[in-house]
């Protein structure tokens, strides 16, 4: 039986379990059609061109883990962000782990889809917001069918969330192979700010694949930062699928980290809704071994006078692949559009590929958009002066690389992440830096 | 005078009709309707062709039986019905003239009207004119001066005669019958073309020019163009087209093989002018084309064409660089309005060590046009020291238009070095200002902003070409180009 109709059959019990009302039921039973319909993407559709799923289909997932299964802080206690006070939204194996977490219902909510789906007082903002910025892909579809956990954040009017907020998944691999498909919901009110760092960690090398989806809703002058950090086992495959909502004058950032996992593919996607919006996407992917990280970006202007900044460095060794599909599209009233792209990727060993397309679709006269894209190595005179002044060929690569990806690091807000993340790259180049930002 | 301002000139956008609309009268020798495996052998039969060259045909035709109409470009239209298409069609006055004189005068009459008079162009540009008008050649002037050399210039139903070892080696070498659907079309179909061998180290003395020009009801043009450019020798091509105006949709599938052996160089210029359709977007003619060259060791491809007409286009002119140290390079500029749709760009394929390439596309779109570029560049694993630089620069007016870019990046080599920017604006309200400010009207100005937009591309262009591009454009932006 293929993973498709193990879906689909899975669905059937799934559905019996659950005690839905008739709207969340028709929501999951229209979603369930959808995948039926168009099934998972081949590398046949334009969007999937160059990253093919089959790699990672073949396995036999278990969709509903058989046990809970708890484990200890001190053993995952290098995956978190601990040197700073957080609220942390923490799951394993799909299942919430309310000894490993720390939420809130003080002034806002910091707490569990589950619970928003099933309580009353949710259900407004449940039927204001949930699945209305997701798209009717099939794999968005597929998690809508199965959303039942994941986080739920919504921050009231004129509050500043006063710590970051971490959300991690844990895959303890007590399963041969697991299928997770979290659903986060984040609704962040007029004039509020909140921080928030995604994490999905497989603490052995038995498969996982995760099928996520996150809806953000920054509404009139909110301000979300959101950090994804990516540095899974080469078992762990992930297919993130993100979409922003933005009302307007709202600014909202997504910084993506890619060191790991077999397979990940980031779809994101901004909305922009009202006038004078910021947007920012960036991210760094370092990838060796037969890694494959795909980033396939949209930002589609809607209204005037916004701008959009997107900023995506790579470093390919190995056998490893790379791919970055932007577009931005700009709306014909969307007059005034400030829209940037830039790609830029270092190839670091011969079996190594990248393959970009960054899309321009514009239908308005009175914009700036520009998109560059480029391909080199490091640059050897830079190597040369380094190396005589004494410092190692390893380190001075390393060096070089660093610079390369550091104007995405210097937009993080947070400095224990950019700290966290300039020691992962430090690791994954095999070096010590010798500084910390 | 009054104001003008970029308002007036969409509005003269929006009005200008097509100024070369008109259609001459002369009587042709048509197929009936329709595409079977029998119009395809008469057609082979028509011409005289030898039994090869009619197998090659009906292979081409089975496999474009099979095949699906490309959906993919960023383009909509209504699909042409194939089997309502005569494909054959050829000015009656037969056979091929030795002098000028003897040409149908109402032919003449029409190249008069365009304004290339062919003896003019004899005695003055020292063009030789290969003259297609629907499909057969009438006329081959220079010939003989080009035959002193060892050229052959001729058209492809000529050469599939007389020189049917170049032909039968090189045809369907760069874009094979199967390529694509409407390569496969043009290859069973084709009515005729141009063949150009240059022998080894000649430098021919000439810009080879041809002129397409559809010109019977109802007829689809697929002309085939084969130049071969053997070791050492250099060659400059020119094509360019004007269209009659008529309501009805037209069909265009030409098929463009470039082959450039060790040490060659091909440079190959077009200016498009076909009825690109009324004001309405009603009419036009649909520009399918393949245009493919091969790049040999140190051998250098040059691609340049000036886009103004056909109501849609679809061409994608690409190199492939297999030799070592080859060049290959792309120089485009597209204008799009009313309801034009352009969708066009190149195919880098890198494939030898130390292969370059350059591409330089400017679009223009204007009134309710859309006008995308779609580019591929790809750099294959032994590609050492691949270079590329793309730029793609948009120009927009008004937000009834649409600018497009679809670039495709592939690379393979770690020492691959790729550049890719591209840009989109409009022509700012401060470098109006600016140029008013020195007393340049706005007009003037706008004309000036344009022509520096364009100039990248119009610079690549052949003297004898650069003029009639400038005049195109004219026709294009109307009161935007002084």
């Amino acid at each position: 039986m293929d993973l498709k109709e193990k879906l689909l059959s899975s669905f059937l019990v799934f559905e019996n379990q659950l005690d839905d009302d008739a709207y969340l039921n028709d929501l999951r039973n229209d979603a369930i059609k959808t995948f039926e319909e168009k099934g998972f993407p081949s590398k046949k559709e334009e969007a999937w061109k160059y990253t093919s799923l089959n790699s990672i289909l073949k396995e036999d997932y278990s969709i509903f883990p058989k046990q809970e299964n708890s484990i200890e802080f001190s053993d995952v206690k290098k995956y978190f962000i601990h040197d700073i006070d957080s609220y942390k939204i923490v799951f394993i194996d799909g299942k919430y782990s309310s000894h490993l977490s720390q939420t809130t219902h003080d002034g806002m909510d910091i707490c569990l889809m589950s619970a928003a789906m099933s309580k009353p007082k949710y259900r407004l903002v449940i039927e204001n917001y949930f699945n209305k910025a997701a798209t009717k892909d099939s794999l968005s579809s597929l998690n809508t069918a199965f959303s039942s956990e994941g986080a739920y954040i919504h921050i009231p009017k004129n509050k500043m969330v006063a710590k970051p907020i971490q959300i991690i998944h844990f895959s303890t691999g007590n399963e041969s192979a697991i299928m997770l498909q979290p659903r986060n919901l984040v609704v962040v009110d007029e004039n509020s700010h909140v921080q928030i760092i995604e994490r999905h960690q497989s603490l052995t090398d038995n498969a996982v694949l995760t099928n996520s989806v996150t809806e953000i809703f920054a509404n009139k002058r909110a301000i979300v930062d959101y950090y994804k950090i990516q540095n899974d086992t080469l078992n762990a495959s992930l297919i993130d699928n993100t979409f922003i909502n933005q009302q307007r004058e709202s600014v909202a950032s997504v910084h993506t980290f890619s060191f790991g996992g077999k397979l990940v593919r980031n779809n994101l996607n901004f909305y922009q809704k009202g006038e004078r919006i910021d947007s920012t996407l960036k991210g760094i992917t370092i990838i060796g071994e037969k890694q494959h990280v795909d980033h396939n970006t949209l930002v589609h202007h809607i209204e005037p006078n916004c701008e959009s900044h997107q900023d995506y460095k790579g470093i390919f060794g190995e056998n490893s692949t790379g791919v970055f599909n932007g577009k931005i599209i700009v709306n014909k009233e969307a007059q005034k559009t400030n829209a940037f792209q830039a790609n830029n990727n270092i190839l670091i060993s011969d079996k190594a590929t990248i393959n970009t397309k960054p899309q321009l679709e514009i239908f308005a006269d009175d914009v700036k958009c520009s998109h560059g894209c480029t391909i080199g190595q490091l640059d050897e005179s830079a190597m040369f002066y380094m190396r005589s002044r004494g410092i190692p060929e390893k380190e001075a690569k390393a060096l070089l690389m660093y610079a390369f990806s550091n104007n995405v690091l210097s937009s993080v807000k947070i400095p224990e992440i950019k700290q966290r993340i300039t020691k992962i790259i430090a690791n994954k180049l095999g070096v010590n830096i010798g500084f910390d930002l | 005078m009054s104001k003008y301002t970029e308002d007036d000139l969409r509005e003269e956008l929006k009005t200008k009709e097509y100024e070369y609309g008109f259609y001459t009268d002369i009587e042709s020798d048509t197929f009936p309707v329709g595409l079977n495996e029998d119009i395809v052998r008469a057609i082979s039969l028509k011409k005289g062709e030898p039994e090869w060259m009619t197998n090659w045909r009906l292979q081409a035709f089975k496999s474009w039986k099979e095949m699906m109409e490309p959906e993919w470009a960023n383009v909509s239209y209504v699909k042409p019905d194939f089997q309502a298409i005569s494909y054959y069609s050829a000015p009656n006055s037969k056979p091929k003239y030795d002098s000028l004189d003897e040409v149908d005068p109402e032919l003449l009459a029409t190249f008069a009207k365009l304004g290339i008079s062919l003896d003019e162009q004899k005695k003055l540009s020292g063009v030789a004119m290969d003259v297609v008008v629907d499909s057969v050649s009438v006329a081959t002037t220079f010939k003989k001066t080009l035959g002193e050399k060892g050229i052959i210039f001729c058209s492809i139903s000529e050469a599939i005669k007389e020189h049917p070892e170049l032909v039968k080696k090189y045809i369907g070498s760069v874009v094979p019958q199967k390529d694509n659907f409407y390569a496969a079309l043009n290859s069973a179909v084709f009515s005729d073309g141009s063949f150009c061998y240059i022998p080894k180290g000649v430098r021919c003395p000439m810009e080879l020019s041809t002129y397409f020009r559809i010109n019977q009801a109802g007829t689809g043009q697929f002309e085939r163009t084969l130049v071969i450019a053997d070791e050492g020798s250099y060659v400059s091509y020119l094509e360019g087209c004007t269209a009659p105006s008529r309501d009805e949709n037209q069909l265009h599938a030409a098929v463009v093989e470039l082959i450039a052996l060790d040490n060659a160089e091909i440079k190959y210029s077009t200016v498009q002018n076909w009825y690109p359709g009324n004001a309405e977007g009603k009419g036009g003619v649909y520009n399918f084309v393949t245009k493919r060259g091969l790049c040999e060791k140190n051998a250098k491809i040059s691609w340049t064409q000036v886009e103004t007409g056909s109501a849609i286009t679809w061409k994608y002119p690409s190199c492939i660089l297999k030799g070592d140290n080859s060049v290959g390079e792309f120089y485009s500029i597209a204008v799009t309005n009313n309801y034009q749709q352009a969708d066009t760009g190149t195919k880098m394929i890198h494939l030898g060590k130390n292969t370059k390439s350059t591409i330089i596309s400017k679009g223009i779109s204007a009134g309710r046009s859309q006008n995308s570029y779609r580019g591929l560049v790809k750099i294959s694993p032994n590609a050492d020291n691949a270079r590329n630089f793309s730029q793609c620069d948009s120009l927009l007016m008004g937000n009834e238009c649409g600018a497009h870019t679809f670039p495709y990046i592939e690379a393979k080599n770690k020492t691959a070095k790729i550049e890719h920017e591209a840009t989109t604006s409009k022509i700012g309200e401060d470098q109006i200002f600016y140029c008013n400010q020195r007393g340049i009207d706005t007009e003037k100005a706008i004309a000036l902003i344009v022509n520096g937009f364009s100039k990248d591309v119009l610079n690549k262009l052949p003297m004898e070409f650069a003029v009639e591009a400038q005049k195109l454009l004219e026709i294009s932006l109307e009161g935007s180009v002084g």
